[in-house]
């Protein structure tokens, strides 16, 4: 039996890698095959219901998820004899979103819109928040960005406004906005997603940026494992040149700003400012001594604004929204959403960009529903490969940057990577530390060779060869890199390993024949 | 690929490159893209083109993971070994990936990365540039078992 489709009805299917990975593709084509009139978007973040399609009904969107290719003539079926009901029905998206807590500011309208169709962009909101900022001074752009409380997304959750603040004030020219598009965290893909969902947003952050600062040009240094996502740019670029978004005046004003994709070439330091800066000029990607800050000598030598993609498409909200809206969510020092990116072993991963406040525990039970395994959760990384791992106890943590030093942990650019009970914590712990010396950029001694060192050293306590020295040997290490090392990598490469250790003290004792 | 018999294409790519702001990245980038691998040739070619010495032009080289000295073999697997892989049973993936590499005459080249941006859909690989998620030891098998052809997809 072949079901066939009313031709004009839109089915939407996620074009995102992630989704494809999963056969989102072959969804589409199934799709299309059947008469469906197929729009590709980005993806919405619910990737445990990936594929996932939406079906346009009386002007609303109904989901179904997951739906595989060979789920898609029983769903049609459904849907001709009137059944909507069917078992994949998820229902209206938005509420879901809604009821999970989330409130989307940078990831708005990822998975809803076309990526880089300029006419569905301005239907949904873009440009708003620029032609807002084109309407002020450099120095009421600076002011709002300032009173929003936006701080950095890429990890180290700098004041965004102070930042741009530094990089007007600078008496030296060009300036340049650099956006850090190279996402090297383990456990994070809400830049991708955002690259591949939504990227005018990005241009759109990254002109009011130039607005603030005074500058003419800028880059997005990308990570080469995102080659859909390069796509996604170059179109985005073009429809933004188009359309005067970017280009001899921005949205007919008078200034110019136009930008250039730069891809990296598979180097995680690169993704630390000054390295990044360092590739973006053609050399080696080794960690640059501070001061001077890159918003004081940046890229060239110049004044450079550096952001995370996710600080930079949150900007334009906060225009259309009001700082003091910005401002209203959130715990403390911590402001507005983060974008939890919750993935490894739990029943739904995805992305939930969640106002500051919210507990670890509430994201990985409540939201996340648990293990995927349905075994019990032992450990969380939180943060990325430099990231504490944390036992079920301190779950009450709320998420806030300073909330998680508070218990020796990072938020960094929130991914959240959830184990259960098989992990094996020594075995993380040596790998923090193999991570570590595989992407050193051998500037340091500390890290360049500290990092070998502490792997010797974990496997002599896990064949129990002098185990109590040995600790204390690794915790001594641990301490000489934290104290020692350049930059962040090799001086949070210790906080996975000292964390298991203080946490799971019992994955470091002797091993019984049995396990 | 096209193989890197004369340098006329190198001194091409340097050419439409020439008048950016540092051009070494991209000028790599498209050798490599064209000619699969980066040669002593190439690098002495790349350095008189932009008035750089031998040794800066090899250590950026040699820097970067992606940047290769040799041919790479037909098909490449990068599989992800990092933390939300791992939490899936990235670990075994890695493992039956390191065996297909080592087959004898295997047509795989492997690579490990350090997250694909697919760990909602782990554990992760790419495959000749796609990335596949939800991946397991027993895909990678089917993989040797369907070394062949380039079109199927385990
Ligand atoms: C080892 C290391 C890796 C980093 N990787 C990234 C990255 O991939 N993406 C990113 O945005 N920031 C990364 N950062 C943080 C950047 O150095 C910098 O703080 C950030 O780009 C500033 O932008 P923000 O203020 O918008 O966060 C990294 C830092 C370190 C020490
Ligand atoms: S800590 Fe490691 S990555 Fe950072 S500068 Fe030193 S050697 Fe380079
Ligand atoms: S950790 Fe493997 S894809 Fe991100």
């Amino acid at each position: 039996m072949h079901a066939v489709m009313k031709p004009a009805t839109r089915v939407f299917v996620p074009g995102d890698s992630s989704a494809n990975a999963i056969g989102a593709a072959e969804t589409a084509a199934a799709l299309a095959q059947a008469g469906a009139k197929v729009v590709r978007t980005g993806s919405r973040g619910l990737y445990w219901l990936e594929p996932l399609v939406e079906i346009e009904r009386d002007g609303r969107r109904i989901g179904y998820g997951p739906v595989a290719a060979e789920d898609v003539p029983a769903l049609l079926a459904a849907m001709q004899n009137g059944t909507a009901e069917h078992s994949l029905c998820v229902g209206d998206l938005d509420r879901m979103l809604a009821d999970q807590g989330q409130q989307r500011w940078a990831l708005g309208r990822s998975g809803v819109v076309v990526p880089a169709d300029w006419e569905d962009y301005v239907a949904h909101g873009g440009t708003d928040g620029l032609r807002k900022a084109l309407g002020m001074t450099p120095q009421d752009i600076l002011k709002a960005v300032r009173e929003s409380g936006l701080r950095g997304r890429g990890g180290a959750g700098f004041p965004t406004g102070v930042k741009w603040q530094t990089v007007h004030e600078a008496d030296n020219s060009p300036k340049y906005v650099v956006c850090n598009a190279d996402e090297g965290d383990s456990g994070t893909f809400a830049d991708r997603m955002l690259l591949e969902g939504d990227p005018l947003c990005l241009l759109e952050g990254m002109a009011i940026a130039a607005l603030a600062v005074g500058a003419e040009r800028g880059y997005i240094y990308l990570r080469s494992e995102y080659p859909d996502a390069r796509r996604s740019l170059e179109m985005a670029l073009v429809a933004a040149r188009a359309n005067g978004m970017l280009g001899d005046a921005i949205l007919g004003s008078a200034q110019a700003f136009d930008i250039e994709i730069r891809v990296g070439a598979g180097a995680y330091i690169c993704g630390e400012e000054t390295s990044l800066l360092e590739s973006l000029e053609g050399k080696r990607g080794e960690v640059r001594y501070k001061p001077p800050l890159p918003a004081v000598r940046g890229f060239l030598g110049k004044p450079t604004v550096m952001n995370n993609v996710i600080t930079l498409a949150t900007v334009p909200a906060i225009f259309v929204q009001g700082a003091p809206a910005h401002h209203a969510l959130g715990i403390n020092r911590s402001r507005g959403t983060l974008t939890v990116q919750l993935c490894g072993n739990i029943k739904r991963p995805g992305l939930y960009e969640l106002p500051f406040g919210v507990t670890l525990g509430h994201v990985i039970d409540e939201l996340g529903g648990g293990s995927a395994s349905g075994r019990p959760v032992r450990a969380v990384q939180v943060g990325g490969p430099l990231g504490a791992y944390l036992p079920p106890e301190r779950f009450d943590t709320p998420l806030g940057y300073e909330e998680f030093a508070d218990v020796k942990a990072i938020i960094g650019h929130g991914g959240v990577v959830v184990f259960d009970d098989s992990v094996d914590m020594a075995a993380q712990a040596r790998f923090a530390m193999e991570f570590c010396a595989i992407e050193s950029c051998g500037k340091c001694t500390p890290c360049r060779v500290g990092s070998v060192r502490a792997q010797e050293v974990i496997d002599r306590i896990t064949a129990d060869d002098n185990r109590e020295a040995n600790i204390e040997l690794l915790r001594e290490l641990c301490e000489t890199m934290i104290q020692g090392s350049l930059c962040a990598h090799g001086g949070m490469a210790p906080f996975p390993v000292l964390s298991a250790l203080n946490h799971f003290p019992e994955d470091f004792e002797p091993r019984t024949a049995a396990a | 690929m096209e193989p890197m018999s004369d340098m006329s294409g190198i001194d091409d790519i340097c050419e439409r490159h020439a008048r950016r702001d540092a051009p070494l990245l991209p000028i790599l980038h498209e050798v490599q893209d064209r000619f699969g691998y980066i040669s002593d040739a190439a690098i002495r070619r790349i350095a008189e083109a932009l008035n750089l010495t031998r040794a800066e032009v090899f250590g950026v080289v040699s820097f970067y993971h992606d940047f290769r000295d040799r041919p790479a073999r037909r098909r490449r697997l990068r599989v992800c070994r990092a933390e939300a892989c791992q939490a899936v049973g990235g670990r075994e993936v890695w493992a039956a990936a390191e065996a297909l590499a080592a087959e004898p005459d295997s047509p795989f080249e492997v690579q490990a990365v350090y997250c694909l941006g697919n760990c909602a859909c782990a554990p992760s690989v790419q495959l000749d540039g796609r990335t596949l998620g939800r991946f397991t030891p027993e895909r990678v098998s089917r993989l040797a078992a369907a070394k062949v052809g380039r079109s199927c997809t385990p």
